[in-house]
């Protein structure tokens, strides 16, 4: 017996997701239920690539309105003005308060950025079944969904605005329509986050050995 | 564990089911970035959608206005936003590029007007004090013109009237600005209607022209034969009825205003057409009695001087202004000899023309027909005269009236303005009766006179010196005769006195006349008795006896 560790997809054996019940496999067969609770059985996440390119594209298709569009627009008695996420860091940084605009820059514009480039990679080297450093991806795969919800970051800031600020004629603030394509981007990648399955970075180097 | 027992347990594992096999599908989950993709897509599409027109506005500065803040406003309603402030090309301004939003593309015609509020106090209004907290913003007028445009000069301050505002403009012209400025008011019947929109200095210097906005409905009292005057300041007019202070408001009084009427007893009540232009009035009498704006510039000829004849002077009809007094020249030939006077007036015709019988205002103005009526009276015999208003000023007025003895004459229509014939008379006249009454007192013998008067005078002297003496004479005449006359006073007083009825003499008389009487009663009785007894003559009287 060599060294390496048996993943249960060799050994022939599937484990049910719903009751745990670990029940044995035949090759040849897809559409397998849990002999105990009846649930279907996966050996990998059904479609997992697929899944996370339509959620990476939906992704990608929303997050140029979310930072295009204005996500706040704010009337008070000193004017009314509508701000882009891009328009708001400008602003930060330019009135002086560059560590506040490193952190929106950051939590609203390079993560989600970085996590669509990263899930992106990591959907296409597991369909190319590569080889390279799974460790490395996997950490990767851990990163982007860790740090998936915190991106949420703008959204949060505009929601508690839009719900505490409504003085009337003061001051008022409302959520653009920037807010709901970015909220759409946050939760389309964390979707597509979810929906991929880590353990086909490692099935390519099951096979070859 | 070893390998056995892991063999054995997981032989001992039950088998998966096996179902059958489903038709494969396209999985549900390519939904999500089709909606994504027509979410995203109708964000862009709306954005482009959204977009409205772009204009640009040239200012002569940009105070106040920031690139990205600025708002366009119309009602105060924001319908764009500043996005680029800009030096004009020739940097005598600025060029403001604004967009506006998508429902704004129909307001950009071309007399649309742009101008930025900031705080303002004039005109007794104070107007953007909303500003002060919220910064400048571009407020917006919509024309009304079809004609598309995009860009636009900007004004420098806010319009008086917006198109928006139901009413009419009216023109006036007047001699001075008085106090009015833009944002004056305009009254009728002391109830403000309207404001001074706009004046200016005429081009050639004379006058200044009012542009007036009066609001709806008050635009119908302004009908076409209105009187505009300028109600700045007080009128105090002192008659028989004591003193009258008459004026609009203080508000008046302070930033001046205009008001107007319509002529008292006209019958012309059609309101006037749109930019319809008006004489403005220094006065409301003023405005009242000036009521022809036609008039035709004559020139007459004197040749005596015009001392007491000034520009303002009526020109009169038998005692009715016809016209007025422009302005007096003096003419002196090369040759020194001949010296004439021209009196440039002001004729209104439609007055002198009224007054002939059964023709009203309606006959026909046309300036063929005016000339052929002129000529018509000329050659009946209408001259120009100066005549003396007043003898004890000296105020001369030109007369015209109908001369039928006169020499024939005609207007000169050739000169400019024409050259109306004149006689001379009326105070000349007078004057060259004075001077001949003067010369005739001049050619007198009046020395002559003098010496006759002298020479009976001294004859009379004499007359009056024996008179005198012989009044003298009488004196001494006089005391003898004045005693006589005592004497015979006294005489004449004590016959009085015993003729009259309470004298003695008198009453003694009298009493003597009654004893006379009774005694002859007495006689009467003692004949009766003796009748009656005669022989008691003998016998003597009877006892009882009567």
């Amino acid at each position: 017996m060599n060294q390496r560790p048996m993943t249960a997809r060799q050994l022939g054996l599937c484990a049910c997701h719903t009751c745990g019940l670990l029940s044995k496999w035949e090759r040849g067969h897809v559409d397998l239920t849990c002999p105990r609770c009846r649930s279907h059985l996966h050996l990998r996440k059904p479609d997992s690539i697929a899944r996370t390119w339509a959620f990476l594209i939906a992704s990608y298709l929303l997050f140029l309105p979310a930072n295009l569009l204005p996500i706040m627009h704010t009337n008070s008695l000193f004017g009314a003005q509508s701000d882009t996420i891009m328009s708001g860091i400008v602003y930060l940084w330019v009135s002086g308060s560059w560590h506040l605009a490193l952190v929106v820059f950051i939590a609203s514009i390079l993560v989600p950025s970085a996590k669509l480039l990263a899930l992106t990679f990591l959907a296409v080297s597991v369909q190319k079944r590569s080889q390279w450093d799974p460790i490395q991806r996997t950490n990767m795969y851990r990163i982007v969904e860790l740090v998936g919800r915190w991106s949420m970051l703008d959204i949060f800031v505009v929601s508690v605005l839009v719900a505490l600020v409504q003085l009337q004629s003061l001051a008022t603030i409302r959520a653009g329509h920037g807010a709901v394509a970015f909220g759409a981007v946050v939760v389309l990648t964390m979707f597509a986050a979810m929906e991929f399955d880590p353990r086909l970075i490692w099935d390519p180097q099951d096979d070859a050995s | 564990m070893t390998k056995q027992t892991a063999d054995a347990n997981i032989d001992h594992l039950p088998e998966a089911r096996v179902e059958r096999k489903r038709g494969r599908t396209v999985p549900a989950v390519w939904l999500i970035p089709i909606i994504a993709a027509l979410v995203g897509g109708w964000l862009v599409v709306k954005g482009i959608l959204e977009k409205g027109p772009t204009i640009t506005v040239t200012f002569k500065n940009a105070e106040a206005l920031e690139a990205g803040k600025t708002k366009i406003t119309y009602k105060n309603v924001d319908v764009g936003e500043v996005k680029s402030i800009k030096l004009s090309p020739d940097r005598e301004g600025i060029v403001v590029t604004a967009e506006l939003v998508k429902d704004a593309a129909s307001y950009l015609v071309a007399d649309t007007r742009f101008w930025v509020v900031r705080p303002r106090i004039a005109g007794g209004q104070v107007s953007g004090l909303g500003t002060l907290f919220s910064g400048a913003y571009i407020g917006m007028d919509i024309g009304k013109s079809a004609t598309e445009q995009r860009e636009f000069v900007g004004l420098e301050v806010a319009p008086i009237v917006t198109a928006d505002v139901p009413g009419r403009h009216f023109v006036l012209h007047a001699e001075t600005s008085g106090a009015l400025q833009i944002g004056s008011p305009v009254y009728f019947r002391q109830e403000a209607v309207g404001t001074v929109v706009a004046h200016e200095l005429n081009k050639d210097g004379r006058g200044v022209t009012f542009n007036v906005f009066i609001n709806a409905p008050y635009d119908r009292y302004v009908t076409s034969d209105a009187r505009f005057w300028n109600s700045s300041g007080i009128d105090v007019s002192l008659d028989a009825g004591g003193i009258k202070v008459d004026t609009q408001s203080i508000a008046a009084i302070l930033i001046g205003g205009i008001a107007f009427e319509s002529l008292q007893g006209s019958t012309n009540q059609a309101p006037a057409s749109e930019d319809q232009e008006f004489f403005l009035a220094n006065t409301r009498a003023e405005a009242m009695k000036r009521q022809d704006v036609m008039s035709r510039p004559f020139v007459l000829h004197f040749a005596k001087s015009l001392r007491g004849l000034s520009v303002g002077a009526p020109v009169e009809f038998r005692g009715i202004v016809v016209g007025e007094v422009k302005s007096l020249n003096v003419e002196i030939d090369d040759s020194f000899t001949s010296i004439r006077f021209p009196v440039y007036v002001d004729i209104y015709p439609r007055r002198l023309l009224n007054l002939v019988r059964g023709e009203g205002p309606t006959m026909a103005m046309d300036e063929a027909s005016l000339r052929t009526r002129w000529n018509g009276m000329v050659a009946k015999g209408l001259r120009g005269q100066l005549q003396a208003g007043n003898l004890l000023t000296g105020q001369l007025y030109i007369g015209v009236d109908f001369f039928p003895d006169v020499p024939a004459a005609h207007i000169d229509w050739a000169n400019t303005p024409p050259d109306f014939p004149t006689i001379s008379g009326g105070f000349e006249e007078f004057e060259g009766t004075l001077s001949s009454i003067v010369k005739k007192i001049d050619s007198m013998p009046l020395n002559d006179i003098a010496a006759d008067v002298r020479h009976n005078l001294k004859a009379l002297n004499r007359t009056l010196d024996s008179a005198d003496r012989f009044i003298r004479g009488m004196d001494q005449v006089s005391p003898t005769a004045k005693s006589a006359l005592d004497e015979a006073r006294k005489t004449l007083k004590l016959a009085e006195r015993t003729l009259s009825t309470d004298s003695p003499v008198q009453y003694e008389l009298q009493e003597t006349l009654r004893e006379l009487g009774k005694t002859a009663q007495s006689l009467r009785l003692l004949t009766d008795y003796l009748e009656r007894h005669p022989e008691s003559v003998i016998r003597g009287k009877k006892d009882g006896d009567r």
